[in-house]
């Protein structure tokens, strides 16, 4: 099949947008949960289109946080798709004007990055429209099922798939552990941190979003530090 | 607070982090250290992210830990996302069931 082609892409992101279907089913589920209404649910997956990041702004919005809360919370655990974002620009081909990067931007994911990291040679706009299609839809029809088929599941279904976000993360991150010192001990010492914040008396005060963009910082820096990446190997 | 103003908030900073850095950035980041930063953090997110609230999310420590445990062994052996993320749910909820 051409690589270039809308349909390639589709077939691409299927494995992603099937994940996502049931990771965010989950996520439906955890929203109303907190206190959201169904369509609020839906209209976060819709826009944000990142399990992390929205996992973390429906605990600020539950907990009534601030604004300014809430959008650093973002900001640092968004940042990466800074990153993934710069390393796309290196791999599209003449096709992506101003206006379809504006669009395809909004694509980037952990998983569709990953996706389109591994394609070999340059990457085509109709490719990338396809790709992220899939993951769009499944991430909020997931949502959607989650938020209102979660009121009728029996309770002991529902509050088994609670976890089910959490283990995706685990899923994303375990891996790399056993090939990266560095990221192993970016897990270890962020979990503990992290720990340190929810048991330590003093410290449990701290609002959930503020005490993750802590951990994130101070582990990242202390990480890039002493086990800075060996890019170079990898280009 | 109006749920809009959340989430217009939440949804623009989002997008535009990934927007700006892929629709205008056409060099490369040289520094080592930033890069690293950046490689790293995702790692420490959802590091911070999974624990300890993961035994909270099922509202039962015991079928929460099963869960847990069930996804970090399937994690390790580099199953596929929605493999970990299904299974650990059905440990958790056989666990409900058996205590």
């Amino acid at each position: 099949m051409k690589e270039n082609t809308y349909v390639y892409g589709l077939k691409k992101g299927l494995a992603t947008g099937l994940g996502y279907l049931s990771v965010s089913f989950g996520f439906g589920i955890t929203a109303v949960g907190k206190g959201l209404s169904g369509l609020e649910a839906i209209l976060i997956s819709l826009t944000n289109l990142t399990s992390a990041g929205q996992l973390a702004g429906i605990t600020v919005i539950a907990s009534c946080g601030s604004v300014l809360e809430l959008m650093l919370t973002q900001l640092i655990i968004n940042l990466r798709y800074c990153l993934m974002g710069l390393a796309l620009t290196q791999k599209l081909d003449g096709s992506f004007t101003t206006m379809h990067r504006l669009f395809i931007s909004f694509g980037i994911t952990d998983e569709n990055f990953a996706v389109a990291a591994a394609e070999k040679g340059s990457l085509n706009r109709r490719f990338m429209y396809g790709l992220m299609t899939l993951p769009i839809i499944g991430w909020t029809l997931g949502t959607a099922l989650g938020a209102f088929a979660g009121q009728i599941l029996p309770a002991g279904v529902c509050s088994a798939l609670g976890i089910a976000i959490y283990s995706m993360f685990i899923a994303i991150i375990i891996p790399d552990t056993k090939t990266e010192k560095g990221v192993l001990w970016a897990v270890v010492l962020s979990s503990a941190l992290s720990c340190a914040f929810y048991f330590v008396p003093l410290l449990s005060k701290v609002p959930q979003g503020f005490s993750i963009i802590i951990c994130a910082v101070l582990v990242s820096a202390l990480l890039a530090y002493f086990f800075p990446k060996n890019f170079e190997e990898e280009e | 607070m109006n749920f809009f103003v959340y989430l217009i908030a939440m949804a623009g900073v989002t997008y535009l982090i990934r927007m700006i850095p892929f629709t205008f950035m056409r060099k490369k980041i040289k520094s080592v250290f930033i890069r690293s930063f950046l490689y790293y953090v995702p790692y420490a997110v959802l590091g911070a992210m999974t624990f300890p609230y993961i035994f909270y999310s099922t509202g039962s420590i015991i079928t929460a830990s099963a869960g847990a445990a069930a996804a970090l062994v399937l994690a390790y052996f580099n199953k596929s996302l929605i493999t970990v993320a299904v299974c650990s749910s059905v440990v958790a909820f056989i666990t409900g069931l058996i205590i």
